[in-house]
């Protein structure tokens, strides 16, 4: 535990010291921003165009109008996150392997989980602290919109977004620890998203038995759920069972990396 | 302290380690003396548990590398060929991180880490970056990233590659500072290094061992007897007449020198004997004038070329 505490450590470091962190994070924020502005413009003009629509027809707006601007913002967060994470990620195993560092910690008296949870949490929380300014944006929500957005629809969207980092986090590292050379594995990370995200479009145009499973399977959809503010117990399994498996995978990379090297 | 049993190594088709046993007893300095290649790095990274055996058996304190390889971790210290820096880190926080993972409790860490610190002389150095740091002082901390946890045993894959001459004696000197109360193995290509710091010297060639002993001890041995040269006034045959009973002259050649009757000899002496007061003895009796008396002694430098040309000859007939 006091060695996976050391690894975290200096991983949350090596996150701050280098500007991975900052670059990420200033190209997200700036995205994310960009985006919740747009989502705001067009969801407001809707809504003042059907508003004017009802008070013609006679009738009061039903519009959930704070609901729609935060669905819309975490879907667009979501797609966010799938080009955020091989940024985080694509290092953490190959850069290891190639300054050498991965022969320090391999004879050193620490079991790989410590390694490898060590990392993964580093980089959640990092992604969890670039999510953090988000959070103002839903501030400015609350603050002028009435009736304010509902509380649920928020919790639900920041623990499905947290999930799906997990995930690909997972994901990410585990192809991280395939190679040392940190662009090969960024470029396999974006690959499998891309695939996954497909995968998603695949599942909502294939009917029957295939359609279904896909849909099970699919990552993106059940971060839609979360969008939606339903909390699914199934899909948080879903979530933490693919990240611990995705570890398990780093794991059995690890320990094959002492096997194959020549 | 470590005790290594036809340890081998085989990458697909080729044998890296090919059947290596050993033993270094608790205090002392092996040094691996090989050419590029030779399986020297390849044996370090399995006593380090970094590469599994593909056969054979090692132990460190009594604890099988493969097996009990948490127990034989905690009792290394260990400089790969390339240190293991974090070159984002200063080298206080990085030697603090090492001795972390190190499993160096909190209340010695800070000891630790000055002492490490000061063995390398890296105290007026400790908050600079170590991407800012020169080759050789990378070096050091390379060094002091094995030391600081005080492990019992050192396993130093070339530890003076890549550093100046001064830099060099410091390390040996740092290394051999560290010996006794550390059992120490290094590797090196360098010769000199290996009679200065080494207690025992393993030469290693194609993964094999090729000899083992100290280094004077394989001086001796493999020079095959030792050469005198000498510059005589004499003629020929009363010079061998003078000094073939001597018990251990093995051959004499003499050839003359074009400057008025004075001959160039060489004589070969078997192991063992030291012959040089009768020659000279025998010289002067025999009324020859002896103008020079001169040993030669096989380097280290030779023997090693020696048996690694003839081992690769060997091989070369083998395959043939």
């Amino acid at each position: 535990m006091r060695s996976l505490w050391a690894i975290y450590r200096r991983e949350m470091q090596h996150y701050f010291v280098s500007p991975i962190a900052y670059v990420v994070g200033g190209v997200f924020l700036g995205v994310a921003g960009f985006f919740f502005n747009g989502i705001l413009n067009f969801v407001m003009q809707q809504a003042l165009r059907m508003g004017f629509q009802a008070a013609q027809m006679g009738g009061a707006p039903n519009l959930d109008v704070p609901g729609m601007v935060v669905q819309n913002f975490f879907a667009v967060l979501g797609s966010l996150t799938l080009f955020m994470v091989p940024m985080l990620t694509m290092g953490v195993y190959a850069e290891e392997k190639k300054r050498g560092t991965i022969e320090l910690l391999m004879t050193s008296p620490l079991r790989d989980w410590s390694i490898v949870l060590g990392k993964f949490f580093a980089t959640l929380t990092v992604f969890a602290m670039l999510l953090l300014p988000t959070l103002a944006y839903q501030a400015f929500l609350f603050h002028y919109s009435d009736p304010a957005p509902s509380m649920k629809i928020l919790l639900a969207g920041y623990a499905g977004v947290l999930l799906l980092a997990a995930a690909l986090i997972s994901l990410g590292e585990f192809l991280s620890s395939l190679t040392e050379n940190q662009i090969v594995a960024a470029v396999l990370t974006f690959g499998v998203f891309l695939i996954l995200w497909v995968l998603d479009l695949g599942a909502q145009s294939t009917s029957g038995g295939v359609g279904a499973l896909l849909k099970q399977l699919s990552l993106v959809r059940r971060y839609n759920d979360f969008t939606l503010g339903v909390i699914d117990l199934a899909s948080m399994i879903y979530f933490l069972s693919f990240a611990a498996f995705m570890v398990f995978l780093t794991l059995r990379s690890l320990d094959s990396m002492r096997w194959r090297r020549a | 302290m470590i005790e290594v049993e036809s340890l081998t190594k085989v990458f697909g088709q080729k044998s890296a380690v090919d059947h290596v046993s050993f033993k270094v007893e608790k205090g002392e300095i092996l040094g691996f003396l090989g050419p590029n290649g030779a399986g020297k790095t390849t044996t370090m990274r399995m006593l380090t548990g970094y590469l599994p055996a593909t056969g054979g058996k090692a132990r460190i304190d009594g604890f099988d590398v493969a097996e009990q390889s948490m127990e034989v971790r905690k009792r290394i210290g260990y400089l790969p060929e390339v240190p293991p820096l974090y070159t984002e880190m200063t080298v206080e926080s990085y030697l603090d991180f090492v001795a972390r993972i190190k499993g160096v409790p909190a209340a010695e860490r800070t000891e630790r880490i000055n002492r490490a610190m000061e063995m390398t002389h890296l105290t007026d150095r400790r908050r600079d970056l170590i991407r800012h740091l020169s080759r050789g002082y990378r070096q050091r901390v390379g060094i002091a990233q094995a030391v600081v946890h005080d492990p019992d045993v050192l396993i130093l894959d070339e530890p003076t590659a890549g550093l100046d001459p001064k830099q060099i004696i410091e390390v040996r000197q740092l290394i051999k500072g560290l010996a006794g109360t550390h059992t120490i193995i290094l590797s090196t290509h360098i010769l000199p290094e290996v009679s200065m710091t080494c207690d025992r010297v393993l030469i290693i060639n194609h993964g094999k061992i090729v000899a083992e002993d100290t280094p004077e001890n394989l001086t001796t041995q493999l020079r095959g007897g030792e050469r005198l040269r000498l510059l005589v006034g004499a003629d020929e045959a009363g010079l061998r007449q003078a000094l073939e009973p001597i018990d251990g002259v093995r051959e004499i050649a003499a050839t003359p020198l074009r400057d008025g009757g004075r001959l160039s000899v060489v004589v070969e002496v078997s192991p063992e004997h030291d012959v040089r007061s009768q020659v000279a003895a025998r010289i002067v009796q025999g009324g020859f004038d002896l103008y020079e008396l001169r040993s030669e002694r096989m380097s280290l430098e030779e023997i090693f070329l020696q048996l690694t040309t003839e081992e690769s000859e060997e091989g070369a007939r083998r395959e043939a």
